[in-house]
């Protein structure tokens, strides 16, 4: 059965007072404040979320919410897949519609974790990585620290030309009233940042971020009768890598992003040619470029370039991360992967004001770890 | 008393991984072999310098891959290291027996191991 998403929000991105349930409960309301359908409609209700129980003590968020929605009786989960929570709640709410278990679910996802002091929060998310690791003290900026100083030796790219993705993604985020930064940065800001993992510094990294995001998904025959405002999911694909992350036999390659993206493209009847826009998961500026490598975008080695040359910007021939990305719209784990898609349905719906780009078909993916879980999803406007 | 092994797990296919895991990760037979690694020399293939660690960790945290020949082939392996260190540089593991404070890691103290090795440059004497 083919999918199509009829409703879509976010909360603003940042620092925000209400815990998880409250963040979850916005989004979830504004979404179906958005859709065609109340609800009455929503049979399955999906939480997409990485460590409530760790950062707030809080478990069971899922049946929360759907009491708070008033969606009481609904089938309801949460799915966690670290920091791809949020793709892989797209994987399962795309799947409930597609084999006919629901004929309506909603799906969202958050996370709350501003209130924890850095240190904790970094041991939160580096408690995904195996004991060989956990017990090094590694974070997840410390294995893009290492990917970094491979992939700068190996090419010929360098800290500037990897510092143009995070200019790009904060100029982007200008006109995102969401995202948590709204101001431009340069080149310089990025080099003389303080380092977090060499050879990265600060303005490498996504922030460290509170927030939601929904959406709400019905049979393609369901949408066409209640709107002819619906975009439709055409594909979607997950895969994994290695669990240890050094244990991959080229650590620059991300093959999960590959694979993943290879069984969404297929369903979709797409090649990556055919792709007007996208958002990539941009934990950090090298994550980019690595993932525009993984798609094909570019060969291996030379995916730093369309950063510096502005084929990723958005009046560019490849806009990736028209939002601002993980990088200045921040990273609420959970909320991430949803809010890709929530960009990407304003674009193909041609209500992204200051940040549209043409575009009939759009692509999103969504990493967890670094690189371990990856869950790619396309996109097509209504036809 | 002589330091913990530091283990390379190897199948019969002759690929090794450290850690190990349950079957080998490349073609799913059992890793019968095992190859101490702590008295042997290996080479930086890339490291890093954290400085925002978590709780119960040093700062600043340098970290390396480090990879060993076994066998016909390689295996690499995560550790800190002694002291700052540069692509290319041979390295001996050097014995911690406790590499991060488990009491103020999230993780379940009891559930894993918090000893291993750290990585020290071998200088030309
Ligand atoms: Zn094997």
């Amino acid at each position: 059965m083919d999918v199509a998403i009829v409703g879509a929000s976010m909360t603003e991105f940042g620092e925000r007072e209400g815990w998880l349930v409250d963040l979850l409960a916005a989004a979830g309301a504004a979404c179906l404040d958005d859709a065609p359908l109340g609800p009455d409609a929503v049979e399955h209700c999906y939480v997409a979320n990485m460590a409530g129980g760790e950062f707030e003590g809080r478990t069971g968020v899922m049946n929360a919410l759907v009491q708070e929605l008033g969606l009481i009786g609904a089938y309801t989960q949460r799915i966690d897949q670290t920091s791809a929570s949020g793709g892989a709640g797209i994987h399962a709410a795309w799947q409930s519609v597609a084999s006919g278990a629901s004929d309506c679910t909603l799906l969202v996802g958050g996370e709350k974790m501003t209130h924890r002091s850095t240190p904790e929060s970094s041991d939160i998310i580096a408690s995904l990585t195996h004991p060989a690791e956990y017990k090094h003290g590694v974070t997840l900026p410390s294995f893009a620290g290492l990917t970094a100083r491979l992939y700068l030796e190996q090419t010929d790219a360098t800290r500037e030309h990897l510092a143009a993705v995070a200019v790009k993604n904060h100029r982007n985020a200008v006109d995102n009233p969401d995202a948590q930064f709204h101001e431009e940065i340069t080149t310089e800001d990025v080099l003389d940042a303080p380092t977090v993992a060499d050879p990265l510094g600060l303005y490498d990294f996504c922030p460290v971020t509170d927030g939601a995001a929904a959406l709400l998904f019905v049979p393609e025959s369901v949408a066409e009768a209640v709107t002819d405002d619906y975009v439709t999911v055409a594909g979607v694909g997950g895969a994994t890598d290695t669990h240890v992350v050094h244990q991959r036999e080229d650590p620059t390659r991300l093959s999960a992003v590959a694979e993943s993206a290879e069984t969404a493209l297929e369903q979709a009847g797409h090649g990556i040619e055919d792709v007007d826009v996208a958002e990539l998961h941009d934990m950090v500026t090298l994550l980019e470029p690595l993932q525009l490598e993984a798609l094909g975008v570019t060969d291996p080695g030379e995916g730093w370039r369309p950063a510096v040359e502005g084929t990723t910007a958005r009046d560019g021939a490849f806009p990736v991360n028209p939002s601002g990305g993980l990088k200045a719209k921040g990273h609420p784990l959970g909320a991430s992967g949803v809010a890709q898609v929530y960009e990407l349905v304003a674009q193909l719906r041609g209500e992204a004001g200051p940040r549209q780009v043409p575009s009939d078909v759009a692509l999103a993916t969504s990493i967890g770890g670094f690189g371990n879980c990856v869950t790619t999803t396309v996109l097509e406007g209504a036809r | 008393m002589s330091d913990p092994e530091l283990l390379a797990h190897g199948c019969p296919n002759g690929h090794y991984t450290n850690p190990g895991h349950e079957r080998c990760p490349t073609c799913g037979e059992s890793q019968r072999e095992t190859v101490d690694l702590a008295d042997r020399t290996g080479e930086v293939l890339t490291w890093t310098e954290s400085t925002a660690t978590p709780s119960g960790v040093r700062r600043p945290n340098t970290l390396a891959v480090v990879v060993f020949h076994v066998a016909d082939t390689t295996v690499s392996v995560l550790g800190g290291t002694t002291e700052p260190v540069a692509v290319g540089d041979a390295v001996k593991p050097e014995y911690v027996p406790e590499l991060r404070d488990p009491d103020v890691a999230v993780r379940e103290a009891a559930s894993q191991a918090w000893d291993g090795y750290r990585f020290r440059p071998v200088r030309d004497e």
